[in-house]
């Protein structure tokens, strides 16, 4: 079921009128059930993969509170006949012994993903190596479906799991509840990765209905639809047609289509996370902000942590971290100190970690190794950037450009085009044909088909481009608005009518201009496949 | 305390840390110096400040992160 | 209360506003496609017809409801769409039944060849011009192509909205037109393009006509024999689509085994004295005026021989009704000619 079906906008309608009808202790079961039902409905096996990943970091979950309990009272009851140094080893042998249940259920979770998702890269790989050392012997692919979302309800459960081993969150005892937390439905397609102290604040809880809430929930899912079904999907247009005839479309059309790509991917996936973010919130339930007007940002450092803002923390915190302070590295930072001198030597760590961390996020996004370049080239250009960061910091302070308008549009512009330049990587999915295109940008010389009405080729008409070009026009006028505060609470505040006028004008741009039904072929969301 | 001073010192020999509790608000510790000082703190105190603690309430001042090499001495 | 009223008058607004700019989207079926209007023409009938035709092309451009009148006294109309599937018939007729009863339904039986829905514009032109009723969901359920949703039928708007760049000074100047543009459900030309070469039939590899198929022509059958209704089956005289001699074979058994009549034209050519030189505009596709008028005399004397419809000539209602139309149908012919002249 796509966000952007008419089985979808039905399915909601009648989970929200369900929702409030119901005795409010029933609301979070009727969540669950309607997670599952929509997961069945995408596909029923994948209910057993979900239902899977759930059982074992539950009961995993359950065990290690467990333990804990056990310890406290054991050091309780204790208190007297131990001396300091056997309270100490009896610490140090539970905290181990919790670790080991921790690391069974993230091999399972991780497990299932890993072999879901990689194991046909693995064996392409390896067929690569064996073909290169001359062997004809070739290994075939395995048919595995690759269950919708697995990437985010995985990495939701095992963030919960880690946080119970760090004591950091208490188990839910609750094995519904906490099916609840893995399954929830609106986040199940792409995201956010939300936690669950955050989550679970407002998932169990009785809803009752609040006007004021559900209006900004429909406004945002309106919003959503907009910017998915009438700008993202209408850019896919041309960038598909781009894409697809890369030898014909060379130089300025990949600059074209670098842009098209960065701002259809922006569309598309901020406009199905308000969606998920506008459902939930017509539920009463509050889901983390995944995105904070990336395309403001100074530099990558900040784009990152404005662009899919949970996956980015959800990785800073269990693998950046947990790696740059885990004993071998503390041994290697010590070491590389030492031997490389004060200021070499405090990097080693962070840029091995970091190195792995945007290895890790690259290959996340998609089991290629064009995601895997794009991945560490973010790596290599936030290096880069941290490492010049002093040097632009005394250049900024010898002009006064710190509060310098026009500098930091700059800034903005900047970034803006070094992220698309790194986007080209998952737009092209090749990457030598990247490179290769990423070349002609430079060598090609045809930017006068910018202007020559060529761009009329690519499957968008003149009016398609003005509608874009409104679109982003709306697009950039609601980031405004969203400097000083939420642009709902705003409209929350003006007259009735034009209120209504602006639901209703929105409303009918969707109906009229988004890109859906027979006339055109709806697409689906790219991150749905992540 | 003192050692732990010592340590963030030779990082910022700039600021005043007896005083300053805005260090990761401010962007003064980034993530570099944090990674250096939990090494540090490992040698020196023979504590393993693990990353769930990585968290700005513990590294804002020196104070709140000598509070958590006790609270993990005593673990 | 007064918290209602804004809300109520809201509401009203913004449906009125919705209506409008659904019907603005809607193809008017003008100057282009004209046949996409034919289903809804019906409904602005005096609804009292001796004789339906239900079918595809091969019935509304073949025969000629006014010259079953003046020459035979019946009143007749042709429920025909482009490409009319036989459930479509079937539905079409269930829905004309609704309104009356009619002596004799006449089904052009080529249509049995598709089995499943086809194509989607198609669809649109046999579905959307019918008033709601379950015969009306009945047919759009047993029609949808994968791609197509019910809800799009409801509410065309969603259907139609891409035409948004596309939309025509004739879209707001027809936005209510319900004018009747065709005499009676039929489409008349008066060009004449003649077969020549007309390809055979392709080898298939399977002869029998669906499942589907036979279900509904049951279903029809059925129908007709509940409600008193004589059903001729007829297969007009269009020389393509091919019509193969596994098929005729099929027909013949049903029509025998079922106790119905059934004419096929193809085999009537001679008799009918047709020339495809003259009577085609379409290369043998479908007749023209010419072509037209001696195949309804055909059925026009069968009708009147073989089981003996009584003519309504004398009816005064009907006769008024008849003369206006036959006004339009002889001014509309004129205009044709003149057209077909000066070119």
């Amino acid at each position: 079921m796509l966000f952007t079906s008419y089985e979808f906008i039905g399915f909601i309608t009648v989970l929200f009128i369900l929702f409030y009808a119901i005795p409010k202790r029933f609301q979070w079961i009727l969540l669950l059930a309607g997670s599952y039902i929509f997961y069945y409905l995408a596909r029923p096996v994948y209910v057993a993969y979900i239902f899977t990943t759930t059982l074992v970091v539950y009961l995993v979950a359950l065990k290690l509170d467990q333990k804990r309990a056990f310890q406290e009272a054991y050091l309780k009851e204790h208190k007297d006949e131990l001396t300091k140094e056997e309270k100490k080893a009896f610490k140090a042998k539970e905290k181990k012994s919790r670790f080991h249940w921790m690391l069974l259920g993230l091999l399972v979770g991780l497990g299932i993903l890993a072999v879901i998702k990689y194991t046909n890269f693995t064996i392409s790989n390896i067929n690569g190596i064996l073909s290169a050392f001359g062997s004809s012997a070739t290994l075939s692919f395995v048919d595995i479906v690759v269950p919708m979302g697995i990437s985010f309800y995985t990495f939701q459960a095992i963030g919960y799991l880690i946080d119970v081993h760090r004591g950091t969150i208490k188990a839910q005892r609750n094995f519904f509840k906490f099916a609840l937390f893995v399954s929830f439905f609106p986040q199940l397609v792409q995201g956010p990765i939300s936690r669950y102290q955050d989550l679970s604040e407002t998932l169990y809880k009785e809803h009752k209905f609040d006007s004021k809430m559900f209006t900004f929930g429909l406004e945002r899912i309106l919003w959503g639809f907009f910017k998915k079904l009438v700008i993202a999907d209408r850019m896919l247009i041309g960038v598909n047609a781009l894409i697809k005839d890369a030898d014909t479309y060379k130089g300025a059309y990949v600059f074209v289509g670098m842009l098209f790509y960065a701002l259809e991917l922006y569309c598309d996936f901020t406009g199905g996370i308000d969606i998920t973010i506008g459902v939930a919130q017509c539920l009463g339930v509050n889901v983390t902000e995944n995105f904070m007007r990336p395309f403001f940002s100074k530099n990558i450092k900040e784009y990152w942590n404005r662009w899919h803002i949970t996956m980015g923390s959800w990785f800073t915190d269990y693998i950046f971290y947990p790696i740059t302070v885990c004993g071998p590295m503390l041994k290697i930072s010590k070491w590389s100190r030492n031997h490389l001198g004060e200021t070499i030597g405090k990097r080693v760590p962070i840029y091995l970690s970091s190195f792995v961390v945007w290895f890790t996020t690259g290959i996340w996004h998609g089991a290629s190794w064009n995601f895997i370049v794009w991945g560490l080239g973010n790596f290599v250009v936030i290096m880069i950037s941290q490492e010049f960061e002093p040097l632009y910091h005394r250049f900024h302070n010898k002009f006064h450009l710190e509060n310098n308008r026009p500098y930091q549009g700059f800034q903005v512009i900047r970034t803006v085009l070094l992220m698309s330049c790194l986007r080209t990587f998952d737009c092209y999915r090749d990457v030598p044909l990247t490179f290769k295109m990423f070349g002609t940008m430079f060598t090609e010389g045809n930017y006068n088909v910018i202007f020559d009405g060529s761009l009329l080729n690519i499957g968008l008409k003149i009016s398609d481009f003005i509608i874009l070009f409104i679109g982003v026009i709306i697009l950039f006028m609601v980031s405004m608005f969203q400097r000083k505060e939420s642009v709902r609470e705003q409209i929350y505040r003006i007259s009735y009518p034009l209120k209504v006028c602006i639901w209703f004008g929105l409303f009918l741009m969707v109906i009229i201009f988004g890109i859906y039904g027979i006339g055109y072929d709806a697409t689906q969301f790219i991150y749905n496949q992540f | 305390m003192d050692e732990l001073l010592e340590i963030l010192q030779d990082l910022h020999p700039e600021i005043d840390f007896d005083s300053c509790d805005t260090l990761v608000d401010d962007k003064i510790l980034d993530s570099f110096d944090i990674v250096t000082i939990i090494s540090e703190v490992n040698e020196t105190f023979d504590v393993v400040i693990s990353a769930e603690y990585i968290k700005p309430e513990y590294f804002n001042s020196a104070k709140a992160l000598y509070e958590l090499i006790e609270q993990l001495e005593d673990e | 209360m007064k918290k209602v009223l804004k809300y109520v008058i809201t509401i009203a607004l913004i449906l009125v506003i919705l209506f409008f700019v659904q019907k603005l989207f809607m193809p008017k079926y003008v100057s282009d496609v004209t046949e996409g209007r034919l289903i809804a023409e019906y409904y602005e009938e005096e609804m009292d017809h001796d004789i339906l035709f239900v079918g595809d092309c091969e019935v509304y451009e073949n025969f000629v409801p006014a010259m079953l009148w003046t020459d035979y006294g019946y009143n007749s109309y042709i429920r025909g769409s482009a490409q009319q599937l036989i459930w479509q018939s079937y539905y079409l007729l269930e829905d004309a039944l609704r309104y009356e009863k009619p002596d004799v339904v006449i089904f052009n039986v080529l249509s049995m060849k598709y089995n499943e829905p086809q194509k989607e514009a198609y669809n649109r032109m046999s579905i959307e011009g019918m008033r709601w009723s379950k015969s009306k969901v009945d047919n759009i359920y047993a029609s949808m192509t994968s791609k197509e949703h019910f809800i799009e039928y409801v509410f065309p708007l969603l259907r139609y909205h891409s035409r948004w760049s596309e939309l025509e000074e004739e879209d707001i100047e027809h936005i209510f037109d319900t004018d009747v543009r065709f005499h009676n459900g039929y489409y008349m030309r008066v060009d004449a393009k003649p077969a020549k070469d007309v390809p055979g039939g392709e080898i298939l590899g399977n002869y029998q006509f669906g499942d589907n198929s036979y279900k509904y022509l049951d279903m029809m059958t059925k129908l007709c024999k509940e409600n008193d209704i004589e059903l001729i089956l007829i297969k007009a005289p269009s020389l393509y689509p091919y019509w193969y001699p596994e098929w005729e074979e099929q027909m013949e058994e049903y029509a025998k085994k079922n106790d119905l009549r059934y004419i096929n034209f193809l085999e009537l050519q001679d008799e009918c004295n047709l020339n495809w030189d003259e009577d085609t505009y379409d290369a043998g596709l479908h007749l023209n005026y010419y072509g037209g008028q001696k195949v309804t005399k055909y059925l026009g004397d069968y009708i009147k021989n073989e089981i003996g419809l009584k003519s309504r000539r004398g009816d005064e209602k009907l006769e008024k009704i008849w003369n206006e139309k036959l006004e339009l149908f002889n001014s509309d012919l004129e205009n044709k000619l003149r057209e077909l002249e000066g070119e």
